[in-house]
């Protein structure tokens, strides 16, 4: 017997949760302490007078039977003669998306629920292409509340033909139309020849039992990616993994990618008894021929289809958190078992939900889709989604909170990282540096705005130009005028102001300078970005700590007044958020003390760091 | 493994279990002596066969466990050589918390949820293994198999992360813990099915044998020692009966059944018209309550 993992999606209120009660009661599935539960519970919470709520069967958190509405994803389970099922009820609401595509991720089918009475909203349309940009291809519509339009099967023809038109542009392989009546369990297991007796196609259930399920994955070729490496006892090293794609057996030859290293399968461990093979979907552990090193991300592919990595790919994008996407800001990836560093380098489009249209875009928000490049900080290997799910799929990682704020699907890999090889250059870094009797530094001035960063750049450089070293400032005024005049100070453009300023100063350290930064630079992230440009010891974070009340009081621009009167938006500290450093290399604590003496301490630093000896290579 | 759903679920647990050893700064696998236990135990063993589940197995004593469940964990870790830890709330036990003068909420509050949370932090586990399954109840059907805890081990229903694929974030700040739950998507049937196909020891309780047993509340509750007081005029009988779901006693139920093999209780429990839950007391403490539970930290 097979198993059909399927999830129940569409607007709020077309009655996802009674479909889905409805069809565990017909096919009498629900235990007697279980209905006798729901025959207390509806008549406490019940919206339907006397008769039995379905919707409760599944509403299983409090503040959705209190509501009556579905917040997160439910996973049912139960099976018929034909088949076995696992069903994810998903909510409806908008704001809700991201438990939906949850829900929808790991589905081979989808049931798409439309209220008869209202027809095609934007919300099916949200929830249709999220099925389809994730892989689904079979989808039955069924059209829920029949007998509130007495049946009526122009009502139905006229949706049905909307919604067929509307899914023309999406990759759905079938679309089944089916009338229901969840209240009413009309054509949800039995077809029902007295509502609707116009109706001749298969009910519900029928649908259910019968809906191909693409199993693909067996005449791929052979790709496992490596989740942990086995080396438990001394004489023993395994590569244990889930295998993504088709079927391997010991004495194949196989490749490791990113590394390209060749080996061969010396044994496939399970459990007591070697497995002479294995095949997608199995949960294994490889021991190969001769001491090959692999790690946690690496993939295991057949020698003869290896598997491609790169750093840089156009992918499909949803956005799942109320803060939004910020091109250049430095994420975390997930993509099969490797972590990686990842940034959003341009939104190519967004997409209209209702439209498909395709918008211009600066910043992502919650529950948007757009297609966008990214880049990895490190190759990964991969394959596009639509080829093999496991390899192409990503999600992104909030470096701070921790939340899981995007999904990805990879289109493909842009060729830039394999066509474009870095100079190699015969004069070094170190070398640059040395003629100037100096090491290269960049050191990072951060702070709210009065907070006092210029002054002391300033009377910085001065010391350090006295002493013979070679310098430069970089700061808002020189940089926002010429290199950076097309941003403004949206939270994305100071994402992108801060990328710039710190690519600049990479160059500059590169060429042996001393370089000092001093812009807000609000967000840690951001900060982190620039620092991961540099050698560890070549960047300096000076954090410039003067209390916001001090800052407003010296208002040196005007500007604090400006942005209290509201003429001024998104002012660091007054309605845009300053992150102090958590553990900056320097840090000034500037109310009472002069700049000079702030300078002396950064002086007394460097010192002790040797930068002003000369270079050490 | 002759059935390819078994073995679906099982590759989908093993890859759960790893991605804990893979990512965990310290794990610990939660143990109940339960079935779904003993199905999780043997998953951690294939997982990392041919080597030894790297993280200690963790029960959390009450001290109302039939005595049977506890000779049977004890022999279990010594067979497959693994760390057990056993944690009971002193506290608790030192002021006398029983299920039977307490009340079922309250102790299960203090010996159980408490005692959990105290055990989490006692050892500094950022992981903890579960063997919970959605088909079990309401509230669990909601929960992600990688399941973030705030600090104080709270659950916000409301506020999931989003799982999608097999790509769990595993993810956490300092004071933040993840439960993790392999069996999500194995229903009771499947739980059988495994321990059937794989021969995995299971405590006898689980087995129908004549027992001496008392009815109350419509449901046959056993004598498992003097602990558990009589009401006047109340006889224990021998009857036939076996547990579907072992918790403490007296807060599991016994039903009554004459399955004495795998195969009899495979074929009652795919006929069965109860849910399994319907031996368990703590449910029935109120609507919500083991959504409340969990809130709390309970599992």
């Amino acid at each position: 017997m097979d198993t059909l993992r399927f999830l129940t999606c569409g607007s709020v209120d077309d009655g996802k949760s009674t479909l889905l009660g409805r069809l565990l009661y017909d096919t009498k599935l629900i235990f007697e302490d279980q209905l006798e539960a729901l025959r207390v519970d509806s008549k406490k919470f019940s919206t339907q007078g006397h008769r039995l709520d379905f919707a409760l069967l599944v509403d299983g958190l409090q503040a959705e039977r209190e509501q009556g509405i579905t917040i997160d994803v439910a996973y049912r389970f139960f099976r018929t003669p034909k088949r076995r099922f696992i069903v994810a009820d998903s909510p409806g609401h908008e704001q809700y998306t991201r438990n939906m595509a949850t829900a929808a991720s790991t589905a081979q089918a989808a049931v798409l629920l439309i209220d008869a009475r209202k027809g095609v909203l934007t919300q099916t349309k949200r929830h249709s292409r999220i099925v389809s940009m994730l892989g689904i291809h079979h989808v039955a519509l069924a059209v829920n509340k029949m007998d509130l339009v007495a049946g009526s099967q122009l009502v139905f023809d006229e949706i049905d033909v909307a919604y067929r038109r509307f899914a023309e542009e999406l990759d759905f392989k079938t679309i089944t139309t089916i009338p229901v009546s969840a209240l009413e369990g009309h054509n949800i297991v039995e077809q029902d020849s007295v509502a609707m007796p116009w109706y001749h196609g298969p009910t519900l259930l029928q649908w259910l039992e019968s809906v191909r399920t693409d199993a693909s994955g067996l005449v791929l070729p052979f790709v496992m990616p490596v989740q942990w490496v086995n080396r438990l006892s001394s004489d023993f090293r395994g590569f244990s993994g889930r295998i993504a794609s088709g079927s391997v057996k010991p004495g194949d030859n196989v490749r490791i990618s990113p590394s390209g290293v060749a080996s061969a399968i010396k044994e496939i461990v399970v459990w007591k008894a070697p497995k002479p093979e294995a095949t997608a979907g199995e949960s294994v552990t490889l021991v190969l021929e001769n001491d090959v090193d692999a790690s946690r991300g690496d993939v295991i592919a057949a020698a003869s289809c290896p598997v491609q990595s790169a750093d840089q790919f156009e992918v499909d994008l949803l956005w799942m958190s109320e803060h939004p996407l910020l091109p250049g800001r430095a994420y975390v990836a997930l993509i099969h078992a490797k972590a990686a560093g990842v940034t959003v380098t341009d939104i190519k489009y967004r997409l209209d939900i209702n439209t498909g249209a395709h918008l211009a875009a600066t910043t992502l928000g919650l529950n948007e889709i757009a297609r966008v490049n990214v880049s990895f900080d490190r190759l990964v290997p991969f394959a596009p989604y639509r080829d093999n799910g496991r390899l192409g799929a990503f999600i992104i990682i909030d470096k701070l909170t921790n939340q899981t704020v995007g999904a990805g699907l990879i289109h493909f890999a842009l060729r830039r990282a394999v066509n474009l090889h870095w100079q190699a250059l015969t004069v070094t870094k170190g070398g640059r540096a040395e003629i100037k009797h100096q090491q290269a530094r960049c050191l990072w001035f951060t702070g709210l705005s009065g907070s006092g960063k210029s002054t002391i750049a300033n009377l910085l450089e001065k010391r350090l130009h006295a002493e013979g070293k070679h310098t430069y400032i970089l700061d808002g005024d020189n940089v926002r005028h010429g290199l950076n005049r097309d941003l403004g100070f949206t939270e994305a453009d100071r994402v992108e102001n801060i990328r710039r300023v710190g690519e600049v100063a990479k160059l500059m350290v590169d060429a042996g300078l001393i370089v000092i930064v001093a812009f807000i630079s609000p967000f840690r992230a951001e900060r982190q970005l620039a620092r991961s440009l540099f050698d560890v010891e070549e960047f300096t974070e000076i954090f410039v700590d003067t209390p916001l009340e001090e800052c407003e009081r010296r208002d040196v621009k005007g500007l604090y007044a400006k942005a209290r009167r509201g003429e001024l938006k998104n002012f660091t500290g007054i309605d845009s958020d300053y992150e102090p450093p958590q553990s900056p290399e320097i840090h000034l604590r500037t109310l009472g003390v002069s700049p000079e003496s702030c300078v002396d301490r950064i002086i007394r630093s460097l010192k002790l760091d040797s930068v002003f000896v000369g270079a050490r290579n | 493994m002759s059935d390819p759903y078994s073995l679906e679920l099982e590759s989908e647990s093993i890859e759960i279990i790893r991605e804990v050893a893979a990512t965990a700064a310290k794990p610990v696998m939660l143990y109940s002596i339960g079935k779904d236990s003993s199905v999780m135990l043997r998953l951690a063993q294939k997982a990392f066969f041919p080597g030894r589940i790297p993280f200690p197995l963790m029960h959390i004593d009450t001290g109302w466990k039939f005595s049977e469940m506890i000779a049977f964990r004890d022999r279990t870790a010594k067979e497959i050589g693994v760390a057990l830890i056993t944690y009971t709330n002193a506290r608790g036990a030192a002021e006398g918390i029983n299920p039977i003068t307490h009340g079922s909420a309250y102790y299960t509050d203090v010996m159980k949820t408490e005692a959990l949370r105290q055990a989490l932090d006692f050892y500094g586990f950022d992981v903890a293994l579960g063997g919970a399954r959605r088909d079990e109840e309401k509230s669990r059907a909601k929960e992600r198999i990688f399941s973030f805890r705030a600090p104080g081990h709270r659950w916000e229903p409301k506020a999931q992360r989003p799982e999608l694929w097999n790509l769990y974030n595993t993810r956490i700040n300092p004071g933040e813990t993840i439960r993790v739950f392999p069996l999500s998507n194995w229903t009771e049937a499947d739980i059988w099915g495994y321990i059937r196909e794989g021969n995995i020891p299971i405590v006898p309780l689980y087995f129908a044998a004549r027992r001496p047993v008392v009815k109350r509340f419509e449901q046959w509750i056993m004598v498992d020692d003097d602990r558990l007081p009589l009401e006047p005029g109340e006889k224990p009988q021998m009857l036939m009966v076996r547990f579907r779901t072992l918790g403490c006693y007296p807060l599991s139920a016994a039903v009554e059944s004459t399955a004495t093999t795998l195969d009899e209780i495979v074929s009652e429990t795919l006929g069965a018209t109860t849910s399994e839950r319907q031996g368990r007391i703590i449910d029935h403490d109120g609507a919500g309550s083991m959504e409340r539970k969990k809130q709390e930290g309970y599992f």
